[in-house]
């Protein structure tokens, strides 16, 4: 199965391992991300003003090439998702909105807000389905202790993101049991990292992370997995003790493939 | 309520989509909030004071480059109210004005480290400039 994939500015530069995790990993999964020509950024944070357009035509952009396509579109960071979705969802439900989007996209062709934006999990989840990950797993993870870290954009809002409950998911935690390891269930696993306030106000976001991976560590996690390249940054910065890694590591090294993702992504 | 602050409020009303009239002051926005120390003015006194049209001191709050857009009290505002899409609105008409930029391009080399994403970069520009 092939499917437009939008990497994000991030993972192709300082995640470049998470992206490479995640197209190695669907490979395994008989999936092929195919990435999208020539994308922009999606601008990292969504803007939630109704006369806020042009700031995301990028993202218009990619979902009209996977609609060109007739793919569904696949997202891995967080962040892309969450402004991809939310654009989609303004494109269906404002019509003043798609109206404007269109008048700047007439010169090549509307959008009319019916492609669908898969997460990679929900890739996981829905298309291939966690038993057949779990048939595929060669070095399960043997019961070691993960905690998942949502974080907010993977969720929220929750009647436009609709991955799972916002404030009790388990989509990641179902997945970690498929390829062999015990999720920790920890308080504060959508509670958010701090987020770009970092650039102004490091202290802040410091503080935000430090309670998250403390919250992690007093449930006895051993390594902590995110799908979010800066709230790895955010909870890795002051932390010694509890490894952050993204999640698409954990399923390479589960299906066998870290080894030569890491060598193609030196 | 002056002129002045009627439009103010009709253009926040308006860009965020917010009906503040929704809310009950229960304060669970604010409650839940994981910027609340860090702000002067919580996300129930943004719904509070654009309803009663006392707008300036909002455009004047640093409280405006705190939010972390989280949309914690979005998901759990009982009312549907959605504080953060009020905040952003308050935030886009300070930021929109000349020369009004949080931060600016030449700040950013000083705040580089050799791990820091991409994506703050571009989200922080997102957010403190226009």
């Amino acid at each position: 199965m092939k499917v437009s994939y939008f990497p994000g500015c991030t993972l192709k530069t300082k995640a470049v391992k998470l992206d490479e995790y995640a197209r190695r990993c669907a490979e395994v999964l008989g999936v092929t991300l195919e990435e999208i020509e020539n994308w922009q950024c999606c601008g990292g944070v969504f803007t939630t003003s109704k006369d806020e357009v042009a700031t995301k035509l990028s993202s218009v952009r990619v979902l009209k090439a996977a609609q060109d396509k007739e793919q569904v579109l696949v997202t891995v960071c967080s962040a892309c998702h969450n402004v991809v979705k939310q654009t989609n969802h303004q494109v269906q439900t404002d019509k003043e909105f798609a109206d404007k989007v269109n008048r700047y996209m007439a010169a090549e062709g509307g959008y009319d807000g019916t492609t669908k934006v898969y997460h990679y999990l929900e890739l996981l989840r829905d298309v291939v389905g966690f038993d057949k990950i779990k048939e595929k797993v060669v070095k399960p993870l043997n019961g070691e202790k993960i905690a998942v870290y949502y974080g907010c954009l993977l969720l929220r809002p929750g009647t436009v993101m609709k991955m799972d409950d916002p404030e009790n998911p388990k989509i990641i935690e179902d997945l970690i049991r498929a390829l062999g390891g015990e999720p920790v269930i920890y308080n504060k696993r959508n509670e958010c990292c701090g987020g770009y306030v970092t650039m102004e106000n490091p202290a802040f976001a410091e503080k935000k992370s430090q309670s998250i991976t403390e919250n992690a560590k007093s449930f006895g996690a051993s390594r902590m997995i995110t799908a979010c390249p800066l709230c790895k940054y955010n909870l890795e910065k002051h932390e010694e003790e509890l490894p952050v890694v993204y999640f698409t590591e954990l399923l390479a090294e589960a299906l066998g493939v870290k080894e030569d993702a890491d060598e193609s992504a030196e | 309520m002056s002129q002045q602050n009627n439009n103010l409020k009709e253009e926040l009303i308006r860009i965020s989509g917010v009906n503040p009239k929704k809310c009950m002051r229960c304060g669970k926005c604010s409650a839940t909030c994981p910027a609340y120390e860090e702000m002067e003015y919580h996300p129930h006194e943004f719904v509070v004071m654009v309803e009663n049209g006392n707008i300036e001191p909002l455009l004047n709050t640093e409280s405006l480059y705190r939010c972390l857009t989280c949309f914690a009290c979005v998901e759990r505002c009982p009312r549907g109210v959605e504080p953060a899409k009020l905040v952003e609105a308050v935030r886009l008409v300070a930021t929109r004005r000349q020369g009004a930029n949080h931060m600016k391009a030449d700040d950013v080399p000083a705040k580089l480290d050799e791990d820091l994403p991409q994506q703050a970069i571009v989200s922080a520009f997102r957010k403190y400039t226009k």
